[in-house]
């Protein structure tokens, strides 16, 4: 996880707006329960008096009430009070005056009731209503006092709400943004890092888990982003935000939140270990699963030939039912996750009201307050919650993390030379191998063993073997694809190691065994690479490659769609348009490394004999396997386990060459040979 | 197809085209599970019933204490009524835990239908692609096949399990919340109702625009993994034609497009929440507002208000939940549509009449004015004549899509003749049942299909019930003894999924053990040596002379050296024989097969 640090970088500014944006969104979230034990204790059960002071007092008893007063007191009552039509009324007073009034007025209520055992909180209360019966018992409005109270607070709550809603609004935004960006700057550097790949890269992370690697592994982190972002900074803020405010009401009730976290944590601990490593297993028997399926599927005529349907469905039955069991099993420890969450949380709440009973009882508490702490209790549980399913979100995403890491990081074998030599501007193409030794990483044994040869420009050179002999291997040595490991390969005189990758390879045509071509049009796949080849050219290519009826098979011409990977033609169709790729190039030397095999003998011996006449100066090296397609070359290499065995024309080979005369006559019959 | 079911992803949203027909459907095939399913119904709205209770219970605990409260104000020495308060604490917990066991037990039922559902449908899935015709995997590729047994049916499991339980639940707290509304006050509940049409709205356009941007995304997914999954594979030519920068370009392009719906898709998925909690707060306040006011008029009770605000808060969200159970619904009938549609494919037609007695076949076989398409408009085979004494070799040569290999489908009745018709031993083909048919055939294919099982198993596959004795037998007469015990583990090596760690030429002699230990009556060779290398052609070659010895055989080839020794040789150009003979008459003759065998050696 650490080791994508890099791509959170551009965003850090972004992401500490959205801490800064969270932190906003919780405060209000927070403050909404207290204006609600506001709303309860102060709107309804104290019918909106905020303070236990008298708004209104009669002429009467506002003299009455003089009586019981200080002298200080006295002063400070005539200072809030003023009369209007022999009735006083409240002024605007500032907090100090307020309090003090409050304080005076609780003192004469005690007095004239008597009740001094009573302890302060109950006082206060039985302050507020009397005050309030009295108000009432003059002809004050006290609904309109209610309602005004109430609107206020609630207005209140309006706008906490709509600020943590926008709060919040605005920390989806910033984390869809963070999160896509992340994603896509992930996406580019991982492409463009495989694109610098050389071979060896390649085979060590394969193909196929290259493409998930950029794939889904990316999104995982790009999930995760989101979710980090609007839950991982979110959940602890509001978390210690919680237990502070639950602190402020009842610390004494504290152990109740305590507990249920604990709870919860070993519960989702428990069932977490239980299932995680079926989840493993699970992914394992849905991969077996798709195999038998993949089998039957490619192995459809050979089932059906053997009679063995009935065998192949038990062999399938065997692989669901193991993942029905195993799937039903996890799903049933899950599906005892939600019920078990809500009977904690409700278990919460019941004890809350019974302990939260007794601290009212003993005036250690408002009901408001309890209702509050309630509410902060389930906020605190929750964000425990998301912090939980947090650890065991980010275990998975980071296995994702490491593999992208992985591709990232790691070195690319073959570069471009520190200080690249030019290639001789009126060199011909002359190739030199020369002591040429090459071995596949980890492999013991060498593939090539001291190859040494010269393609002389302008001439044809065939190369057989029996399969593993090496022929595909030397071809791929020569673009770089791989690095031999001693000896030297030269063109011109200049080691190939010494050229720049891009113009080395910009001077070879490459046909290799299975081509594969690109979404997009005949024509594209044609300036692959090259954006300025000519029409003539084009066609020059396709009537060379035997392609000309590909083309003409639909009015579209040059333009007939290619689907991806060029999956619309077939094996032979594929085949000759990546020859007439790499012809429209106008390599200086050709490379076809078996590229004929997917031809029927007609095509392949049309294409041979256009490719002679049209393209004279081109160097060829052809790999084939059958004899004939080489049979007419200037010179015939001929390979055995890794070895050049044999070197020269056919009728030469024929005399001087054993494993080529054997490999010749397993094809052809001694007549024709000659 | 689209690209995106290319990629085995389930789009978003994606809707079913027929809803009402699949629905009945899936109901129908659900019915066997009516019972269990009865019970996770009636749990599930238990379960949600009893919760529902609670918050009025727990109101009335409320107003006990808050009478207390009052009381005092009045009179310090009156107290709060503890029995009564404990009381419903208990039954509350009573309750609460009722409603827990009803839950789990409501899905420890349904996540066994829903399982069981998707165990069956996926044998079904199995069976079913056994006796599809094999028309239909031409026109489909084993991706789609492989999405419906993985993707759509888990969707369909998965989606189940949610669908029918929220859609359940969320009913029941909807009704049952508001009853208890109503039995607490009815102008209450207008007010809190007034927020419902208002979060509706929002909820909708913030869906309706949102699913927008989600069908973009998984396009523009679809282009960047096909633009990758492309690049990747295309590595060497790529570097070859230095077409890496344009390749960048491109990507970057895609990868743009799908930054850009990417972040709105989830920006407005995310402006859900805070939305419907902004609403909410608005019925909340309205409703502590009127609350007070009648709680001051004393019309109703503090516990009330209390009791009320928790259920507007519980009513919001089954209220989304039941606009989303719309969305899980259409992805459920969605995938099982998709699930019904493959397994009311046509099927091949039924030879249960045919009669099986096909024991001693000599292998006699007569091609009578054959004519196949793969589909009408592309005619294969013209007009095939052709016959075939027992024992006698056959090789077909021709041209790339002269209908070599169709000839081949057609006689093991892969494929059924359009017209014409094909006699093994004087009666036609489709006279035998197709299992008896084709146990008189034995094969060996270019594509050298083996499975991911030990190589005893693989070669047992010709003939399941043979014993190791017998299948070794055949191991040695097919060369595979004599590199067998050069192998790791010997016969019980089991071979990888593309059972890379045997060559080629291995497994090519694999499959001709597989063949020879079937003991058909007729041999069919089909490229069988193509891909291999001249000398291991030569072990392989060896090993098919067996095979073929005493049997009536077919080979196809490219390479005409394997096929000049045929008793008869079939030359095919566009659908028709058009030359018949042995090697040297044909040569004789200096004409297609003249022409095609020395063009093979043309200077």
């Amino acid at each position: 996880m650490t080791k994508l640090m890099k791509f959170v970088k551009p965003f850090t500014l972004l992401l500490i707006v959205a801490i800064g944006l969270l932190y906003l969104q919780v405060t209000a979230e927070l403050a909404l329960p207290d204006y609600m034990s506001d709303m309860v204790d102060v709107g309804i059960q104290e019918s909106g008096f905020e303070r236990a002071v008298f708004p209104v007092i009669e002429g009467d008893d506002f003299l009455d009430m003089q009586a019981l007063l200080t002298d200080s007191e006295k002063d400070l009552w005539r200072l809030s009070y003023i009369e209007v039509n022999s009735m006083y009324e409240l002024q605007d007073l500032d907090e100090a005056s307020l309090s003090a009034l409050e304080q005076s007025t609780v003192s004469i209520f005690a007095k004239m009731t008597n009740a001094n055992e009573v302890d302060e909180a109950t006082l206060m209360k039985m302050t507020l209503a009397g005050i309030v019966t009295y108000s009432e018992s003059i002809g004050v409005d006290i609904e309109s006092i209610q309602r005004t109270y109430i609107l206020g607070v609630g207005g209140k709550m309006l706008l906490l709400a709509l600020l943590g809603a926008v709060a919040s609004i605005a920390v989806g935004f910033i984390a869809a943004r963070v999160a896509a960006g992340m994603g896509r700057n992930l996406r580019k550097s991982v492409f463009e890092k495989v694109s610098k790949f050389s071979s060896y890269e390649m085979d060590r992370f394969t193909t196929a888990s290259l493409i998930t690697r950029s794939t889904n592994d990316i999104t995982q982190i790009q999930n995760l982003m989101v979710m980090m972002i609007r839950m991982l900074f979110y959940a602890p803020l509001l978390g210690v935000g919680g237990i502070l405010k639950a602190l402020e009401k009842s610390t004494s009730m504290s152990w109740i939140i305590a507990l249920a976290v604990l709870i919860l944590l070993g519960l989702v601990i428990l069932i977490f270990s239980i299932t995680m490593p079926k989840f493993k297993a699970i992914q394992k028997m849905v991969d077996g699963l798709n195999r038998v399926v993949r089998e039957n599927l490619t192995g459809m005529m050979v089932i059906r030939a053997f009679n063995t349907q009935a065998f192949e469905e038990n062999r399938f039955d065997v692989a669901n039912k193991e993942l029905t069991q195993t799937n039903l099993f996890v799903n049933r420890i899950m599906v005892f996750l939600f019920p078990a969450m809500t009977v904690i949380m409700n278990g919460v709440t019941l004890i809350i009201v019974w302990i939260g009973a007794k601290q009212i009882d003993a005036s250690a508490m408002q009901v408001g307050d309890m209702m509050a702490f309630m509410q902060y209790a389930i906020q605190i549980i929750m964000s425990f919650l998301m912090l939980s399913m947090m650890f065991i979100m980010v275990p998975r995403a980071s296995v994702s993390a490491a593999r992208i890491a992985e591709v990232l990081e790691s070195e690319v074998q073959i570069l471009d030379p520190i200080k690249p030599k030019d290639l001789k501007e009126n060199g011909l193409g002359k190739l030199e191998f020369n002591q040429v030794s090459f071995k596949y990483p980890g492999a013991e044994e060498e593939v090539l063993k001291d190859i040494s040869f010269t393609l002389e420009p302008g001439t044809f050179t065939g190369v057989i073997g029996s399969t593993g002999s090496g022929k595909s291997s030397l071809v791929k040595l020569i673009p770089r694809f791989y690095e031999f490991s001693s000896g030297e390969i030269s063109i011109d005189g200049t080691s190939i190691q010494d050229l720049k990758l891009a113009d080395l390879r910009a001077m070879i045509g490459y046909v290799p065994q299975r081509s594969l071509l690109f979404q997009g049009t005949i024509e594209s796949n044609l300036k692959l690479g090259h954006k300025n080849v000519s029409t003539d050219l084009m066609d020059q290519a396709v009537r060379i490659a035997q392609a000309k009826d590909i083309v003409e098979a639909s009015s579209d011409g040059m333009q007939t769609q290619v689907s991806q990977g060029g999956a619309n033609l077939s094996g032979g169709q594929k085949q000759r348009l990546a020859i007439a790729r790499a012809i429209a190039k106008k390599p200086k030397l050709y490379l076809f490394d078996d590229s004929f095999s997917a031809l029927d003998f007609k095509t392949d011996s049309n294409l041979r004999h256009a490719l002679k006449e049209e393209l004279e100066t081109a160097t060829v090296l052809l790999v084939a396997q059958r004899v004939a397609s080489i049979k007419n070359a200037d010179q015939i290499l001929v390979l055995d386990e890794g070895q050049l065995v044999g070197q020269g024309t056919h009728s030469l080979l024929m005399e001087t060459c054993s494993v080529y005369r054997e490999i010749a006559l397993s094809q052809l019959n001694v007549e024709e040979l000659s | 197809m689209s690209e995106k079911r290319k990629h085995g992803q389930v789009a978003m949203g994606e809707k079913p085209k027929n809803f009402k027909k699949s629905l009945k459907r899936l109901w129908s095939y659900l019915s066997a599970y009516k019972i269990k399913i009865i019970i996770v119904v009636i749990f599930a709205a238990a379960s949600a019933g009893f919760g529902i209770v609670g918050p009025k219970l727990l109101g009335k605990a409320t107003t006990r204490l808050f009478q207390g409260v009052m009381g005092r104000m009045v009179d310090a020495s009156v107290g709060i009524d503890f029995n009564y308060i404990s009381g419903i604490l208990l039954t509350l917990a009573g309750l609460y835990g009722l409603s827990a066991l009803f839950s789990y037990i409501q899905g420890f039922v349904m996540s066994g239908v829903s399982m069981q559902v998707s165990y069956n449908m996926r044998n079904q899935i199995i069976q079913k692609m056994n006796r599809m015709p094999f028309k239909y995997f031409d026109e489909t590729n084993h991706g789609e096949v492989l999405s419906r047994i993985t993707n759509d049916v888990d969707t369909v499991s998965n989606t189940l399990n949610q669908s029918l339980t929220q859609l359940i639940t969320s009913a029941t707290t909807v009704i049952g919340v508001l009853v208890m509304m109503l039995s607490i006050s009815g102008t209450m509940t207008l007010v809190a109702l007034l927020s419902i049409p208002i979060s509706m709205i929002l909820v909708m356009m913030i869906i309706k625009n949102s699913q927008k941007y989600f069908k973009g995304q998984q396009a523009e997914l679809g282009h960047v993994n096909g633009h990758i999954e492309e690049s990747f594979s295309g590595h060497i030519e790529i570097k070859a034609f230095g077409a890496e920068a344009e390749r960048a370009e491109t990507f970057d392009g895609y990868n743009n497009a799908l930054y850009n719906t990417s972040w709105k898709a989830q920006f407005l998925s995310s402006m859900m929440m805070p939305v419907i909690n902004i609403v909410g707060n608005l019925s909340y306040v309205a409703v502590t507002v009127l609350g007070a006011t009648l709680a001051t008029r004393r019309l109703i009770e503090v516990g009330d208000i209390q009791a009320f605000i928790q259920y507007v808060r519980n009513f919001t969200q089954p209220i989304g939940q039941l606009a989303n159970v719309s969305n899980i619904l259409q992805q459920t009938v969605a995938a099982a549509e998709r699930v019904f549609e493959f397994l009311d494919e046509a099927e091949e037609i039924s030879d249960a009449e045919a009669d099986a007695v096909t024991e001693d076949v000599k292998g006699h076989v007569v091609f009578k004015n054959v004519h196949f398409g793969y589909t009408p408009e592309r005619v294969v085979i013209n007009n095939f004549s052709a016959e075939v004494a027992p024992g006698q070799k056959v090789a077909i040569v021709g041209p790339t899509g002269a209908g070599k290999t169709t000839m081949v489908k057609l006689l093991m009745r892969f494929y059924d003749v359009q017209n014409g018709d094909i006699l093994l031993d004087n009666r036609n083909v489709k006279s035998y049942s197709r299992h008896g048919l084709r146990h008189q055939f034995g094969m060996v294919l270019q594509d050298t299909w083996l499975y991911n099982a030990s190589i005893m198993e693989n070669i047992r596959y010709g003939r399941l019930d043979a014993t190791d004795e017998e299948v070794i037998e055949a191991a040695k007469s097919a060369h595979v003894d004599s590199f067998v015990h050069t192998l790791p583990g010997g016969y019980h090596m089991i071979l990888n999924e593309d059972a890379t760690n045997v060559s080629q030429g291995q497994k090519q002699l694999i499959t001709i053990a597989r063949a020879i230990l079937s003991d058909p009556k007729v041999m069919i060779l089909d490229e069988a040596t193509s891909s291999v290398d001249t000398r291991t052609e030569k072990q392989i070659q060896s090993a098919m002379l067996k095979l073929m010895n005493n049997r009536t055989s077919f080979i196809i080839a490219h390479r005409l050296s394997t096929i000049r020794d045929a008793d008869l040789i079939l030359v095919m150009d566009k659908g028709d024989i058009v030359e018949q003979g042995n090697h040297e008459t044909l040569i004789a003759q200096n004409g297609f097969y003249y022409d095609l065998y020395t063009s093979q050696f043309a200077k």
